[in-house]
């Protein structure tokens, strides 16, 4: 009885790690779930309120009138739309903004949540437009409009929210010259670089935990735009993950990536001293050469008008490793 | 039960040592590096002999092997070891088949802690006495402490289930205030949430040194307590009767527990079920005396939570899953088959 025990014990484990596999698939869903579902709905709102198709050349009909952008009083509890709303000079609609829209300074920061929302919280700044990154139910209730601009997946989202933010508030024009002048120092970025035979490769940290995000997400779009390969594409082939999957350690110090972009900097106080230190990262070329990059956490995770920086500071980055290579 | 001669129990004790020496080789061999399987297992000879031996692996491959392979498999070690041992202890200590090693709040208390230093930015979980580890295990023997001083309030003649309802209610305390922590700062909400469904990342060795001294002296004398446990389960009278001094014991073993979940807890976050299925299966497998259960229980536990890991470093390769999300996906259906086949014999 007890060899057999052992041994069926023993098969028993067995079976069950050979037979894992798809099934574990879907227990672990990554955290894109929430902005996934949130799209949809909010696509939705969105149609109804805003006009659907703000196109870059040509002017967008202003949706709303002098007099009213003069009554516009706006809560913004996405700190996301709060960069876009002060850098298309719709700021001073702004009456109030959640608790981590710290940038720009000038907003007026208040203890609101833009993760949980709380609708009687918001209605107290007798807002006209609430703007938020998913929707926030109630808020048609007390008659409030909400104008929802979900994390962007591409690069264009940014784009199309800046300009139907600026037909919101009757900034059309700002906000065309925004996305112009973000398309124009985007390109230039990417002007400079210089050619490569064999295109470059990275790591991406989202924590010291090895999250990671691959080419399929918002952020890898900027990286494959400068010219980069992802290493943490092969963790998350068919999206099982949705672009953000925890990395094996084993694997990319295997996969040895050229460049290490930190975007974990002010979450988890990681630096290039603190990965060049991780037991066995000695024998990464990034940590050998230098190519650790430290990035914001918030200026990357957002997809703001601080997107040129990010595409600037990488973009040097690459620039950097090129000719070193070149050298 | 107790009748079993003494030989049987050694060829059990044995047969646990080669499971658990098969689990670390299999979890050594695989990973989502190919590595020369012969060249591993020198590598590890190499590790433990004196001498120098030439495994043939490259620079790289040897650092592989030697600092995230080996490590990751003797934290396993002693997690599993130290999780499935206190969750015998503490189900000897409560005449409670449901017991577990959180069920006095360690779980509540340590994400707490944890949650704690992630939001205040004052660790990251990794290293030699992070703070995260500090407050996850403050935190944890914290709840426990809170636990027996309400416990001990109530009922005297029934202590055991007014600890455990106690457990529960300082269970959901904590964890309000863990949730609204979290709630405030979102920003280390995937801290938080890896961190809860457990780890064996490791800095190196850090961490097993860390955890080693503490899970090597409390899995003595949980070792050693097997027999108290043992009159403990006849009944709280009639262990009285017997000469134990029932009230006394019971807080030595649950400090002991205690102390070895959190400090394993503190290193590695909330890993599910282990402390739950491993005693259990043993006890199925292998009867009810605690003088077989706890050791096997260590060996049993030690070798689940490497076997776990394997699947959860490799299982979507390159990717990881959450090895708390492996414990409860496997563990489950396990102890269901284990349950069915102890029924029939």
């Amino acid at each position: 009885m007890k060899i057999r025990a052992l041994v069926a014990l023993l098969a028993t484990i067995c079976l069950f790690a050979a037979a894992c596999g798809s099934d574990a698939d879907s227990t672990v869903t990554g955290e894109a779930t929430p902005e996934t579902t949130a799209d949809t709905v909010a696509e939705d709102v969105m149609e109804d309120e805003v006009p659907s198709e703000p196109s870059n050349e040509e002017p967008v009909e202003t949706s709303t009138t002098v007099e009213e952008v003069a009554d516009l009083r706006i809560v913004s509890v996405s700190p996301t739309a709060t960069e876009m709303l002060f850098a298309i000079g719709a700021g001073e609609l702004v009456v109030a903004v959640d608790s981590f829209s710290y940038f720009p300074e000038e907003a007026p920061v208040t203890d609101l949540s833009g993760f949980e929302p709380n609708v009687e919280a918001i209605a107290g700044f007798d807002p006209t437009l609430v703007v938020s990154s998913a929707p926030i139910e109630g808020l048609d209730v007390v008659g409030v409009e909400n104008m929802v601009l979900p994390a962007a997946i591409t690069i264009d989202d940014v784009y199309t929210q800046i300009e139907q933010l600026g037909a919101a508030t009757g900034h059309v024009g700002e906000a065309a010259e925004l996305v112009g002048q973000m398309q124009t120092d985007i390109a230039a970025v990417i002007d400079a670089l210089p050619a490569r035979e064999t295109p470059l490769s990275y790591y991406h940290e989202l924590d010291n935990t090895l999250y990671s995000v691959t080419s399929s997400t918002f952020i890898g779009e900027v990286y494959t735009m400068l010219g980069l390969v992802n290493a943490a594409d092969a963790a998350d082939p068919d999206g099982e993950f949705f672009g953000y999957p925890q990395l094996n350690e084993e694997f990319l110090v295997t996969a040895d990536p050229d460049i290490i972009f930190l975007a974990d900097t002010v979450c988890c106080e990681q630096t290039a001293e603190t990965v060049a230190a991780r037991p066995g990262w000695d024998q990464l070329q990034a940590v050998q050469n230098g190519n650790i990059v430290e990035l914001n956490d918030d200026v990357v995770s957002r997809w703001g008008p601080r997107l040129v920086e990010f595409v600037e500071v990488a973009g040097a980055a690459v620039a950097d490793v090129a000719l070193v290579a070149a050298s | 039960m107790n009748t079993r001669p003494a030989a049987t129990k050694i060829t059990w004790l044995v047969g646990a040592a080669v499971f658990v020496v098969v689990a670390i080789v299999t979890a050594l061999v695989i990973g989502p590096t190919s590595i020369d399987r012969t060249g591993t297992l020198l590598e590890l000879f190499d590790a433990v002999t004196p001498g120098d031996i030439d495994s043939g692996l490259n620079e790289r491959q040897i650092s592989i092997v030697r600092n995230l392979r080996l490590p990751r498999i003797a934290l396993g070690l002693l997690v599993g070891a130290a999780l499935a041992t206190a969750g015998a202890t503490y189900q000897g200590v409560f005449q409670n088949p449901l017991a577990d090693p959180y069920l006095l709040g360690v779980a509540a208390g340590g994400g707490l802690g944890a949650t704690i230093a992630f939001i205040y930015d004052l660790g990251d979980g990794r290293g030699f006495l992070d703070m995260v580890q500090i407050l996850a295990f403050i935190g944890a023997l914290s709840s426990v402490a809170l636990t027996w001083t309400i416990g001990v309030l109530g009922d005297r003649t029934r202590a055991s289930t007014s600890l455990i309802l106690a457990g529960v209610a300082v269970a959901s305390f904590f964890t309000a205030i863990q949730t609204f922590l979290q709630q405030q700062d979102t920003d280390d909400l995937r801290q938080v949430y890896t961190w809860f469904l457990g780890g064996l990342n490791t800095s190196g060795w850090t961490e097993v040194l860390q955890l080693f001294p503490v899970a090597a002296i409390c899995l003595t004398l949980l070792a050693l307590a097997g027999r108290t446990l043992d009159i403990l389960s006849v009944g709280d009278d009639e262990a009285s009767m017997l000469g134990l001094s029932v009230g006394r014991t019971r807080i030595v073993l649950v400090v002991v527990a205690s102390l070895l979940t959190a400090a394993a807890v503190a290193v590695s976050g909330l890993i599910a079920f282990v402390g739950l299925i491993v005693p259990h299966t043993v006890r199925l497998l292998f009867g009810s005396s605690y003088r077989v259960i706890v050791p096997m229980s260590i060996a049993v536990g030690a070798g689940f939570l490497v076997l776990s890991d394997l699947v959860a470093r490799t299982a979507l390769t390159p990717a990881e899953l959450p090895i708390g999300v492996v414990t409860a996906f496997f563990g489950a259906p396990f102890f269901v088959v284990i349950l069915r086949t102890a029924s029939r014999t």
